[in-house]
């Protein structure tokens, strides 16, 4: 057994902090009001090899492991959780053709992210079909040399920029999960008809869409796996996801812990700092414990990745609890600032409404508890 | 060019420093240490300067500690080609610390071409090893340097002085400069480079193989002492017009009886 991260690791988490409160702290305020994408942030981060972490080094990644690339989530989120949901996105429709494709496909798909910066989208949610997402309708018909795909989707976060979606269609509807399947459709592919950016509680830089898909052609090659096979990636993508999803809400967690610390050792009420109270204490007791037994899950869940071991039942735990956790420590921190932290002026009421998005996407709490009790009851 | 870049490991700018048992430093088992913010600056320049001139190298070297070399890897993730440490206590004097860089340099085989320090260290703020170092080496230096242009085999370096005004230098290579904030702006290490930096070789010496003996210390450090707590601020109420006179008349009498500045 061992808690400790390398030398390395420590390195690159200090550096990942080091950008974490020079470049995303500054203008997470910034851009969460005017609801505009972080374009400038998202570069800069590709350039110091932040993001796309999921890239092997043998189509020019970095080679990060799991624990690699939740650490370093952790730290992106600890700045902005909304602009690490962009960084995060791409990671998300990287994943699949990492799990599934070909050499050629991961040449053809993932190298180019390596060599310029570009973006990348995940199209498998539905207006009509989220958490139940074996009963996508978006079809994709054999068109001889091609693939056709009709369909609409909903929720895509980085669609409005994307150079790259995999996106995730039925080759028949009534094989229902045995008929999914996930084609890599180039950005600016005719017949793709993007939707309004979606006007959000938080996460508001990040840019989430509806997106159509009219009569769109791709190249037979361009399907992961074989037809049908689609179901399965998108599980075991999950795998990798989930504790990275999960590490945003750590990080965010972490960062509203750390300010209610030190706002606690500030306020004075009553003749003494409002770390004096005993209420305020058994708060950032609870919030500690909470943001430790978070993270020791978020990593265990990275590790068993490492390991080649399954982990899905650890992921869907790190999942729901990190991401409950966040909601209640960042609910309480803007509790402990009082009327300071229903301000804007201050930093925690952004971290209470960012923190709600990671209880729904990829995945809501209850569909993780749906996943864990399966685990569970099936041993 | 043989470009060497002096670098010291400082505690972090946030670290709640502790005397130690018996005086003489500050206490460092639970400390972290990041490299000196000036001496970024100096990395950060000689990677330009690396950058510009084609078959250049960058050495890093350090005196100090040998439990952590985050300043030294740090320099190598963000560029530099090759790093030296000196094994010393965290401690040593300004004279010691530059005879070491001395000794060190002549160990790398390499003669220099330019020499960079930050301007001072933020720990014990000597400001004083670049230019001690100059004068042992008998090179050309200036300190506080906010400005960096290369004409061939000479520099062009502006030094900020008293009121903001600039002081404008022409100096010869090989030169030793310290940089001040401002001069760039220093590059963050990229994650690749902080997995690249593990393979750059790292040499490390002792004093004895610099060169430096105990009779050279010229500054020994016994009583470290945290500064006296400030006393609590006092209050007075004028809002009371009837009271308004008084009160000003004893504050002044505590400014100038009591506190002695007016
Ligand atoms: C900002 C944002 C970004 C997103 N980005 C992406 C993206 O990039 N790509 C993508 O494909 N999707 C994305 N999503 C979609 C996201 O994954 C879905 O919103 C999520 O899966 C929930 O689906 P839904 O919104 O349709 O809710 P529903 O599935 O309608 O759920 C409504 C409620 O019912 C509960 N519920 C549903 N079924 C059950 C059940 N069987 N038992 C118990 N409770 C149940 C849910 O937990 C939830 O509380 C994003 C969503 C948001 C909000
Ligand atoms: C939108 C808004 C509208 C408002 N409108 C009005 C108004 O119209 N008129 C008006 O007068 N005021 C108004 N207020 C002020 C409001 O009543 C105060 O914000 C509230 O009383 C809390 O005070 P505070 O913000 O100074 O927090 P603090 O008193 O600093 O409290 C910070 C935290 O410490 C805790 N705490 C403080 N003391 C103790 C203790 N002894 N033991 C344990 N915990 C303790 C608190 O519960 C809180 O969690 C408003 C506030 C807001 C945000």
């Amino acid at each position: 057994m061992n808690f400790e991260l390398s030398i390395e690791q420590k390195e690159m988490k200090d550096m990942a902090m080091k950008f974490s409160r020079n470049e995303l702290i500054p203008v997470a305020q910034k851009y969460d009001e005017e609801g505009t994408f972080p374009m400038e942030e998202f570069k800069k981060a590709w350039e110091l090899g932040l993001v796309n972490t999921c890239i092997p080094a043998e189509y020019g990644g970095a080679g990060f492991s799991e624990t690699d690339a939740v650490m370093i989530g952790e730290t992106l989120a600890y700045g902005c959780m909304g602009i690490n949901t962009s960084f995060m996105a791409n990671d998300l429709a990287l994943l699949p053709i990492k799990i599934a494709g070909t050499h050629e496909q991961k040449e053809k798909f993932l190298k180019p992210f390596t060599e310029e910066f570009k973006i990348a989208s995940f199209c498998l949610t539905e207006p009509g079909n989220g958490s139940d997402a074996a009963g996508i309708k978006t079809s994709i018909k054999d068109g001889g040399d091609h693939w056709i795909i009709n369909g609409e989707k909903m929720w895509i976060t980085n669609a409005g920029y994307a150079d790259q979606f995999v996106v995730y269609g039925t080759i028949d509807p009534t094989l229902k999960h045995k008929g999914i399947s996930a084609v890599v459709v180039p950005g600016g592919t005719e017949g793709i008809i993007l939707g309004k950016k979606e006007d959000k509680m938080g996460h508001r830089s990040s840019d989430t869409r509806g997106i159509r898909f009219e009569n769109v052609k791709v190249p037979k090659e361009n399907m992961l796996g074989a037809p049908g096979e689609g179901w399965l990636i998108a599980m075991k993508t999950l795998d990798y996801s989930r504790p990275l999803v999960a590490s945003a809400a750590l990080g965010g967690a972490q960062r509203a812990l750390d300010e209610s610390v030190k706002y606690a050792k500030e306020r004075k009420q009553f003749g003494v700092e409002i770390a004096k109270h005993q209420a305020i204490q058994f708060m950032i007791a609870d919030m500690s414990m909470k943001v430790e037994a978070s993270r020791l899950l978020v990593y265990k869940a990275a590790w068993l990745v490492d390991e080649g071991q399954r982990n899905t039942e650890i992921a869907s735990y790190a999942k729901a609890f990190a991401s409950d956790s966040c909601m209640q420590i960042t609910t309480d921190a803007v509790q402990l600032f009082g009327g300071y932290g229903y301000s804007k002026e201050y930093p925690v009421e952004k971290l209470m409404r960012d923190a709600k998005l990671i209880q729904i996407y990829e995945g809501t709490s209850q569909i993780q508890r749906l996943v864990i009790a399966r685990e569970v009851l099936k041993k | 060019m043989n470009i060497f870049v002096c670098v010291k490991q400082v505690p972090d700018t946030e670290t709640k420093v502790q005397p130690n048992g018996d005086g003489t430093f500050i206490e460092t088992n639970a400390i972290k240490w990041i490299m000196n913010p000036y001496d970024e600056f100096a990395v950060e320049q000689a990677l330009l300067v690396k950058a510009a001139n084609a078959g250049s190298t960058v050495t890093v070297l350090r005196v100090g500690g040998v439990k952590d070399t985050e300043a030294l890897r740090t320099a190598m993730a963000m560029g530099a080609d090759e790093a030296i440490l000196v094994e010393a206590e965290d401690n040593l004097d300004s004279y010691s610390i530059a005879k070491a860089l001395k000794g060190a340099i002549e160990k790398s085989g390499k003669n220099p071409d330019l020499i960079l320090c930050g301007k001072q260290a933020i720990d014990d703020d000597c400001l004083q090893v670049p230019q001690v170092l100059a004068e042992m080496i008998s090179l050309p230096s200036v300190a506080v340097i906010v400005g960096f242009e290369q004409n061939g085999e000479s520099v062009t370096v502006k030094r900020e002085i008293e009121g903001g005004a600039l002081e404008v230098y022409e100096l010869n290579t090989p030169c030793i400069l310290a940089t001040n904030k401002g001069i760039n702006t220093p590059r963050y290490a990229s994650l690749p480079g902080i997995m690249k930096a593990k393979r750059k070789p790292l040499q490390q010496l002792s004093l004895a193989d610099v060169g430096v003996e105990a009779g050279d210390r010229r500054v020994v450090y016994s009583n470290f002492q945290l500064p006296p707590e400030k006393p609590a601020g006092k209050k007075f109420d004028a809002t009371d017009e009837a009271n308004e006179a008084s009160v000003v008349a004893e504050v002044v009498g505590l400014l100038r009886n009591e506190a002695k500045v007016i």
